[in-house]
Order: C-alpha cells, then structure tokens, then sequence
C-alpha cells in the first residue's frame, strides 16, 4: 500500500506547490493521475517516489510511515520505485551509453554479475536493439531513450512504478509499446503503478482508476467525496 | 530602382557571411598561432636545457651590458651573463612553478567546490563562508604571508600560489554540481539505488572536469604571473636562480641607464606564453560553450 496522506510540498519555503494532498495506490493497482501542467502532480510523485521530502503530511509505505527521503531513505526504499520521467534527454546522463545506463542501478547496488544478460533481456522487452545499446543518449531519438529509461526503471524490479508524463513526447506508437511493456511487467510482478498525464483518453484506457487533480484537494479539504 | 533594392536586400546576407567567415578565419589564426607559440615555449623549457651544454651562471665581467648581438642574441647582463640562456632558464622554473601550482590549486578547488556543492546544507554555506574569507584578502598579501614561512625556494612559492588560487575554481565547480545536481539523470540515480559518493563520482564530476581542465589550463599564465611577482618583490625564487620575476628585478637597475634588454627580454618571455596559452584556452572554451564568446581571463 502507497498512502500519500495530506501532503504539502514545495521547492521554497512559505509557498508550496501542492497543499494538503491525499492518494493511495493499492498493491498492483494502477492509478491515473489527470492534472493540468504546472499544478503539482510532478511534484507528488516526486514526493511518492521518495525523491522530494514534504514539508508536511505523511506517506505510508506498505504500513510504515516514511521517515527518510533521497540519500537518506533505506535503499531497499528507494529502489522499490521504479521512476520514468518526462524528459528522457534529461534524465539520461549524457555520457553513458544506453547499456551503462540500463546496467547503472545493478552497478550502483552492487548486483554487477548477471547485469550484462539482465540489461539484453530488458532491451529486448523495451525494443531496443543491440547497435543502440553501445550508443550514447544524443545518438539516439527521444523515444528510443525513453524506452532505455524505462528499462532502467524495470531493472531492480521495483514493486511500484511512478510514470511521471513518461510518453507526453512520444508518438502514438512508442506510447503503446512503452505502455505495453509497463503492463506486462505488472502482469508479470503485480507492482502498483502511479501515472502522471494529461491525457485523460490514455490514463482512461490504462489504468484501473483515474484520479484529477481536483479531486485530491478537494477530498482532502473535507468534501468527502471518494475519488474514483 | 528594383535591381539596386535586390542589392540593397542582398548586401547584408553577404557581408554577414564573409564576415563570419572572416572570424572564423581570424580564429583559426589564433588557435594556430597560440599552438605553435605554446609548443615552442615546451620545446624550449623542455629541449634546450639538455641538449645545450653552456653554463647559464657562467660569468663573463669583460662583456657584460652588451646590446643584442650576434654572439648573445638577447644580449648580456650586469655581470656579462648569456640573457637568451638566463630567460630559457628562468622561463623553465617560472613554467614548472606555473604548472604545479595550478594544477595543486585546481585539484584542491574541484574537491572543495565539488563536495560543497554535492552536499549541500550547512557543509556548502559553511565552506563557502571560508572561500568568501580567503578571497577577502588580496592575493599577493597572502601570498607573501605563506612564503615568508618557509625558507626561499620553489615549493613554498608554488604552495603560497596554490593556496591563494583554488578559490575561485572551488566557486566554479560548486556552480556547476549545484546546476547538475538538479537535473532528474540524478534523480533516476538516487532512486536506483546510488549512494551520495557514486553520484559525486560517476555523475557529477565527469561533467565539470572539462570545466575544471580549463580553470587549470588558464591558470598557468595566472601562477606564472604571480611567481614573477613574488621573485620581482625579492620574496620568492632564491637570486641565483634564473626566474623570469628575478631577471626582471635585477635588470631594473640598468633600465634606467637606457638598458633595455634586460627588461625587454624577460617580459615578452612572461607576456607571450601567457598570450598563447589564453589563447589556446578561449578557443578551447568556444568549442565547449559555442554561445558564449570567449574574452581573455588571466
């Protein structure tokens, strides 16, 4: 269970971003979250992902309340997300090629035998061919490295995954495959899934539930309507 | 009416490609010349001294003072000494001392700038407050201080030049991981499981050694300029030693007598590498950062 309860975050002190924010994913469900741009759902899923520290609220973890973020969380914490962002030239660093880049979590945990099997099983799960691999990210086009950062995400096979706008710069196409993919794993491992997007017809077709934004705030500020 | 319109309009297009292609050329120009000039000065520190077996200390009273010649291309000094020789020597110390120093101040200025901007917090606000301290106080001042403890000699000048210079590439380098550690490729490690020093190491460093290269490289002529100050002031380099500070200062004597060379010569041995060397940097620095033109940074 993923409990986000009556978070507040931001970036500077005395004006957050998201106010008082509440959701949950249950084990092996998969949520949509709709919101227009600018209005915070990065934010909460950075905060989900143990990747920014709330200044208030509380995020439970499988019945523990998080105490850590970053650095500081437990690494068997922060490894059981697996996190796709939205720009996949950003969240690439530049000088490691695509297999490096797959392989970096098996190194930086220290699982480095078996990494080089792991990282050409996934590239064949996300589509990538073995000439891309030895490539370095701007040798290759925006959606071939988004399917390497989703193959990087998968590595550790995480039990939850957060797809912050994973596919906003995508085609049609790699939108379906990368999406494809995400379920299959699911299928396979059942982890929960949290998905960023404004796209109301994909996250409708993709996930159990789609949650707006509004609704968030609204519950939590005791409206007590049950999002769904 | 209409043709000198279609020229009028065509005109700026030209002009701004031969301009371009006239800085272009100018540049390459420069880079050419600064290569070669930087070769030469290596190939002099690091060639003549071995391969030319003459005494730059030998004493020659019966032709001291004499102008450019055949004989002594650079002329003599006060006690009849080979100036050409001299400067080759004191260019040799002068450069050892340059690329020490600034290699000592860059390794010390990317650990320090690296870990304040890789930790943050109160480690950042603190050490930084200490590079605000250092900086507070004139370089040459504390310079001068350092030397003054320590017997005359090479090192101490090269740690007195180290000391006073890792600050502002400390600055640099914590700029820069302060702007990469907010990219999400560190994010993406953190959640894969990274500790803070593998993101240091594998992540954050790699991106601002070119940076850090650069700050080194353009440092040389910086130490270069700064031993020749501690040496001019009589406080560095030991007087028998040929520096390029010490020719200067025992060559002021005769440049009021209407002695040129011995001035002369031993500055153009400071300004040309130094000019070379800046140069090479600034093309360096337009070939990883095209948008920003280069200016000279000594």
């Amino acid at each position: 269970m993923l409990e986000l309860r009556d978070i507040t975050a931001g970036y500077a002190r005395n004006a957050p971003v998201i106010r008082d924010v509440s959701l949950t994913v249950a084990p092996g469900e998969a949520v949509g979250l709709l919101g227009p741009s600018g209005c915070g759902k990065s934010t909460l899923a950075r905060v989900a992902a143990l990747l920014h520290r709330p200044d208030a609220g509380t995020l439970v973890l499988d019945g523990e309340p998080v105490r850590r973020w970053r650095h500081r969380a437990p690494r068997e914490q922060r490894t059981a997300f697996g996190v796709v962002f939205q720009q996949a030239r950003l969240s690439a660093d530049p000088r490691l090629a695509l297999s490096d880049l797959i392989a970096e979590p098996l190194r930086a945990t220290g699982r480095r035998e078996g990494a080089a099997d792991r990282v050409g099983e996934l590239a064949a799960t996300v589509g990538l061919t073995a000439d891309l691999l030895g490539r370095r990210p701007h040798e290759v086009s925006d959606g071939q490295l988004q399917r390497a950062c989703l193959a990087r995400a998968l590595v550790l096979r995480p039990r939850w995954l957060v797809c912050d706008e994973m596919t906003a710069m995508l085609d049609a196409s790699t939108t379906a495959a990368l999406v494809r993919v995400v379920e299959d794993y699911r299928a396979a491992t059942g982890a929960g899934l949290l998905a960023v997007g404004h796209d109301r017809a994909l996250l409708d077709r993709w996930c159990d539930r789609t949650v707006h934004w509004t609704a968030l705030t609204a519950a939590a500020a005791g409206a007590g309507t049950s999002s769904g | 009416m209409a043709e000198a319109a279609a020229e009028k309009a065509a005109r700026p297009a030209t002009a701004w490609r031969s301009y371009g292609a006239k800085r272009r050329s100018t540049r390459a120009l420069r880079l050419r010349t600064s290569a070669a000039l930087v070769a030469l000065t290596v190939l002099a520190v690091l060639v003549v001294p071995p391969l030319v077996q003459l005494d730059q200390q030998a004493v020659d009273l019966a032709a001291k003072l004499q102008p450019p010649s055949r004989q002594h291309p650079f002329g003599t000094d006060d006690v009849g000494r080979d100036l050409l020789l001299r400067c080759v020597y004191g260019l040799r110390v002068s450069l050892l001392v340059g690329v020490a120093a600034a290699l000592t101040a860059t390794v010390v200025g990317t650990a320090v700038g690296a870990a304040a901007g890789a930790l943050g917090g109160w480690v950042d606000r603190g050490v930084m407050r200490v590079v605000d301290a250092f900086s507070s106080v004139p370089h040459l001042l504390l310079g001068i201080f350092v030397v003054a403890m320590f017997r005359p000699g090479v090192w101490p000048v090269v740690v007195s030049v180290a000391l006073t210079h890792w600050l502002s590439t400390a600055r640099i380098v914590r700029a820069e991981v302060l702007s990469l550690r907010s990219r999400p490729y560190v994010d993406a490690a953190v959640s894969g499981g990274a500790s803070r020093w593998r993101v240091a190491v594998r992540h954050l460093l790699p991106g601002v050694l070119p940076q850090a290269a650069l700050a080194a490289v353009l440092m040389v002529p910086h130490a270069m300029w700064h031993e020749s100050a501690l040496s001019f002031l009589g406080l560095g380099l030991p007087t028998h030693m040929a520096s390029l500070g010490n020719l200067i200062q025992s060559a002021r004597g005769s440049l009021l007598a209407g002695q040129w060379w011995p001035t002369l010569f031993p500055g153009l041995f400071i300004i040309v590498p130094t000019l070379a060397i800046a140069g090479l940097a600034g093309a360096w620095r337009e070939r990883i950062n095209p948008r920003r033109r280069s200016e000279l940074m000594l």
